[in-house]
């Protein structure tokens, strides 16, 4: 990739960088995606404002100012853009690409792609921990690389599942369910590496070709028949992009294939929940791509004894981003100091006017973001926040 | 101004340390070598010199191995050139006067006008190569540097003293600056440029004398911190750990 020099340079390469980026041309400048974005009130360039100055010919003052990194790629922009541009992979991830060539990247967020490249997670580990969970645990998970056996599911972990103290947890539910399913399955353990969907997002295109062609190698040495994640994100790029780079594997998220398993799961599940419980659409599941994983995660929380789903204002393609993505997780403290809001704690407050007293969720950047919010929302006596395979795994015992 | 930047490369810290008890030295089995954080500041403060006043940036490192693809990360952010010195006895790592010396050979030519080093390393925190490479190539050095400016043919370093002075020096040219940190932190640099200085650049490649072991420390035994005594770990959930904590500090006087 060239550093683009002009305004034109620039709204060529953003037509070609993803499909139907041409569609740019089509923008009526009647700004919903500047109005639906979650920061588009501290942003000096929102989207349609990125347009109009590329229309204006003005390239540098847009790459002058750092807001972009604002930008938590959620879709919620893409999603109401009647011109159908693809806003978040073709646009707000070139201007990241753009900031990146320039080296101008909040050193937050440096830190979260040095790691990635130099480890293959985003959490700075020894590669060798990654499947350090898995030990003193009650539930046998098999290493391929160990047992050499062909199974029916590579289960993808992830990085925050494999590293993260409190997504462990949901890590260890998720295997407690395998097992209670009788799932064959199986991790990769020390040769896992970030699945690349938020680098992808954060318009680091080359750290993600790099971490996808080496997961695609990995994968390729096993026999499964699909992966499941446990993270919307890898669910998502391996769905939808590693496939245009000739990587196509089967691939469902946890969520789908449970839901899948329901019928099993509901005369599995005895313990009783009695608690409303409010559910948080994740981006990776719904807007992005058009996934539009909307009812199975809602089936699923149905199906548990007790458990009363209820709706905050927010759901669905309307459901507001935890704040985690797009490189999102790693620029909490520039978020903070540019819009001094955090879209976790809006989350948490409309989920306890909802009357949640539970607020579940389906992905690994959410569990910690909205534990933190609760905390600094002074909800804690009023609500707590718990994965949905937590829920089924607490159901399932007794 | 033509700048060399020498790298040393250290333990990464993200990997235990073990203690090999054969041999009573660091196990080197699952070591990943980094190179040296200060060295990465140093060649910063390089491109920010070569950004304002032209110039050249090569960067200069002894093969203790792995170190092809930090030197191609150099190149990617804006290092003209890579050298690399091979030579026996490098792998098992190179005492501060045997570094200081290969790199006197390596670089007497004098075709370099600064030579920017890290202030000391990681893993020694020796901090005597850059001044015994100046010794030996006979220029000045100041070491502690926070700033370097280009001056008429001079450069001044800006070096800092405990307490928080602060003094600025200016020494002619040839000379060795150690430093502390770069003017901003070391920048980042997107993979795909990487990539492309792995396919495109060239290390340069020199043979160099084998490791001396001339002023080499005699280890006479390695082991792990020992936990104190004085510590009282609280255990159970976290309320009861806050409960009990809460008392503790009550009894001291603190709450």
């Amino acid at each position: 990739m060239i550093q683009v020099e002009s305004a034109d340079q620039f709204l060529k390469q953003v037509s070609g960088s993803v499909a139907e980026g041409e569609r740019i041309r089509l923008c009526i400048q009647c700004g919903s995606c500047s109005g639906v974005c979650p920061f588009g009130l501290w942003m000096e360039f929102p989207p349609q404002a990125i347009i109009a100055s590329l229309r204006a010919g003005e390239l540098k003052p847009l790459l002058d100012t750092d807001s972009i990194w604002l930008c938590v790629s959620c879709y919620a922009c893409t999603n109401v853009c009647p011109a159908k541009i693809p806003l978040t992979p073709g646009l707000l991830s070139s201007v990241k690409a753009e900031k990146l060539m320039k080296s101008s990247v909040p050193t937050e967020l440096q830190d979260a792609l040095v790691n990635a490249r130099k480890y293959g997670n985003t959490v700075g580990e020894s590669p060798r921990k990654r499947a350090d969970w898995t030990a003193d645990f009650t539930v046998e998970v098999p290493i391929l690389a160990k047992t050499k056996k062909p199974v029916d599911v590579l289960w993808y972990v992830g990085d925050y599942p494999s590293y993260h103290a409190r997504v462990q947890q949901v890590t260890r539910a998720t295997a407690k369910i395998f097992k209670a399913l009788g799932v064959s399955f199986g991790i990769l353990g020390p040769e896992e590496q970030s699945d690349g969907d938020v680098f992808h997002l954060a318009g680091e295109r080359g750290l993600f070709e790099l971490l996808a062609s080496k997961n695609a190698k990995t994968f390729e040495k096993y026999e499964f028949k699909e992966i499941v994640t446990t993270d919307p994100h890898a669910y998502n790029t391996f769905k939808h992009e590693y496939p245009k780079l000739g990587y196509h594997f089967p691939v469902r998220h946890y969520a789908q294939f449970l839901h899948a398993h329901l019928n099993r799961l509901r005369s599995l599940m005895k313990n009783k929940l009695e608690a409303r419980v409010a559910y948080h659409d994740p981006c990776g599941l719904g807007r992005a791509n058009d996934n539009h994983i909307y009812q199975e995660p809602r089936e699923i929380i149905e199906a548990i004894p007790g458990a009363e789903l209820v709706e905050m204002g927010h759901n669905r393609t309307t459901s507001i981003c935890c704040g985690g993505g797009g490189g999102g997780m790693w620029l909490d403290g520039f978020a903070w100091e540019k819009a001094g809001t955090r879209t976790s704690e809006w989350r948490i407050l409309e989920a306890v006017a909802a009357g949640a007293q539970i607020l579940a969720v389906a992905c690994p950047y959410e569990t910690p973001r909205f534990d933190d919010a609760v905390k600094s929302t002074n909800h804690a006596k009023d609500i707590v926040v718990k994965d949905i395979a937590e829920l089924v795994a607490d159901a399932l015992q007794g | 101004m033509n700048i060399a930047v020498p790298i040393k490369f250290v333990p990464d810290l993200v990997e235990e340390m073990e203690i090999d008890s054969s041999t009573g030295k660091l196990d080197r089995t699952f070591m990943r070598l980094v190179p040296n954080e200060l060295d990465e500041h140093a060649l910063e403060q390089a491109l920010i010199l070569k950004e304002r006043h032209g110039g050249t940036v090569a960067v200069i490192t002894l093969d203790t191995g792995d170190v092809d693809e930090a030197l191609f990360t150099a190149v990617a952010k804006g290092a003209d050139r890579a050298i690399k010195i091979a030579g026996e006895g490098y792998a098992e790592g190179v005492t501060s006067h045997a570094c200081a010396d290969l790199l006197a050979e390596a670089l007497k030519d004098g075709s370099f006008d600064l030579i920017l080093a890290g202030t000391q390393a990681v893993d020694d925190l020796d901090g005597s190569v850059g001044a015994l490479l100046a010794a030996k190539l006979g220029i000045p050095y100041v070491g502690y540097a926070t700033k370097v400016v280009e001056a008429g043919g001079k450069v001044v370093a800006t070096k800092e003293y405990p307490g928080g002075l602060l003094a600025e020096i200016e020494v002619s040219t040839p000379a060795v600056i150690g430093i502390q940190a770069a003017e901003k932190p070391p920048r980042y640099v997107v993979t795909s440029l990487v990539m492309d200085a792995m396919k495109k650049a060239k290390i340069d490649e020199a043979e160099g004398a084998a490791a001396g072991l001339e002023g080499a420390a005699e280890i006479t035994g390695m082991r792990p911190p020992e936990a104190g005594k004085g510590a009282e770990m609280i255990d159970g959930d976290a309320n009861a750990v806050a409960e009990k904590l809460v008392g503790i500090l009550k009894e001291k006087g603190v709450l």
